[in-house]
């Protein structure tokens, strides 16, 4: 199936106007202010917190799999994690895990 | 110690978000790809890229129209995908928040994941900065970032069908999460942060529309700033 040109960009209108909308949020509300120290605290584990149940579905259920679990995706996934635990590189995770996924796909 | 200048700060702020590209450029392809397929035109898929600059929940808004869901529905769960921002955005608040609005809508306009995990690594590895630093990093971080996803979504757009599936370009999505991710976990209230975060992405994987990932998120972040505090309190 493909988008209809409307529904399309009424959807890019909208997104651009709620997405800036969500990032300024507390920047643009909160101004110079300080948070009080327990809303620092909670914002300290945002990344950790939001980006494993993102990416666990992702994972587990790939839709180019048609959500099948795929052992060349969770290898690569594992060695991305890996990589990234005992480098503490970006870069040195991301070619990890590419490298794991195309071994894996060759492999499997 | 002298204080870098504002220009030598801006550009570590691009060369720390560079390895970002790696990830950027393939998931902005991807994109460009899944929207020509979409039956969006070049237009439509660059001014998603350039308007929004979200790619989990440009992705998330294109599948749910493809899969004929209503307009109101993409959209909110596009936004719910990115609700993330929300907390990146009252992260920065303690750095950024004295800048000009100007500034800081400018600054809001720029926040995705890379400049976002660029950014405050680097802020909480020199606790010292100061507002004008801060802000030359981030600009600097979204200086390379912002541009290669809108190029690559446009030449993503421009091949089409080209790409074959067997490039698995699917799969950078998830590896450039992880690959942020993974170097962030450096205490043990971290890691009880992630782990909860999947049990409960896990457990409530049966919500529609991006729930899970809201439960997931609020839960573990609490579970994460209550393992600090106790191990704070039990310090002497």
């Amino acid at each position: 199936m493909t988008i209809d040109p409307a529904s399309a960009w009424i959807t890019i209108a909208a997104l651009a106007v709620g997405t800036f909308l969500i990032r300024f949020s507390f920047l643009g509300l909160v101004g110079n202010r300080p948070l009080p120290p327990w809303v620092l605290r909670h914002l300290r584990y945002t990344p950790v917190a939001v980006i494993p149940a993102l990416v666990t579905p992702l994972v587990l259920w790939p839709a180019a799999t048609g959500g099948a679990p795929d052992p060349a995706r969770l290898l690569a996934a594992g060695a991305t994690v890996l990589a990234g635990v005992l480098t503490r590189s970006v870069l040195a995770a991301i070619l990890a895990g590419g490298a794991a996924l195309y071994l894996g796909l060759w492999a499997f | 110690m002298t204080a870098p200048s504002p220009r030598a700060t801006f550009w570590r702020g691009f060369l720390n978000a560079l390895p970002f590209l790696l990830v950027v450029g393939p998931f902005g392809l991807v994109f460009g790809v899944v929207a020509a397929e979409a039956g969006l035109d070049l237009l439509a898929a660059g001014a998603m890229s350039v308007l929004v600059i979200a790619g989990a929940a440009q992705f998330t808004a294109l599948q749910l129209l493809v899969d004929q869901a209503p307009v109101a529905i993409a959209v909110l769960t596009a936004l719910a995908v990115n609700l993330r921002t929300a907390m990146y955005s009252a992260a920065l608040v303690p750095h950024l928040g004295a800048a000009p609005l100007r500034v800081r809508a400018f600054a809001a306009y720029l926040l995705v994941d890379q400049t976002f995990a660029a950014s405050l690594a680097e802020f909480e590895r020199r606790p010292g900065m100061t507002l004008s630093e801060k802000l030359a990093f981030y600009f600097g971080s979204a200086t390379p970032v912002v541009p290669v996803w809108i190029g690559a979504s446009l030449a993503g757009a421009v091949l089409g069908r080209g790409l074959p599936p067997e490039y698995a370009l699917d799969f950078a999505v998830p590896i450039a999460f992880l690959a942020i991710l993974s170097p962030m976990v450096r205490s043990i209230a971290h890691l009880v942060a992630a782990a909860v975060s999947v049990g409960v992405a896990l457990a409530f994987a049966w919500v529609p529309y991006g729930g899970a990932l809201l439960i997931a998120g609020l839960v573990a972040m609490v579970a994460g700033a209550e393992v600090e505090r106790r191990m704070e309190a039990r310090r002497p």
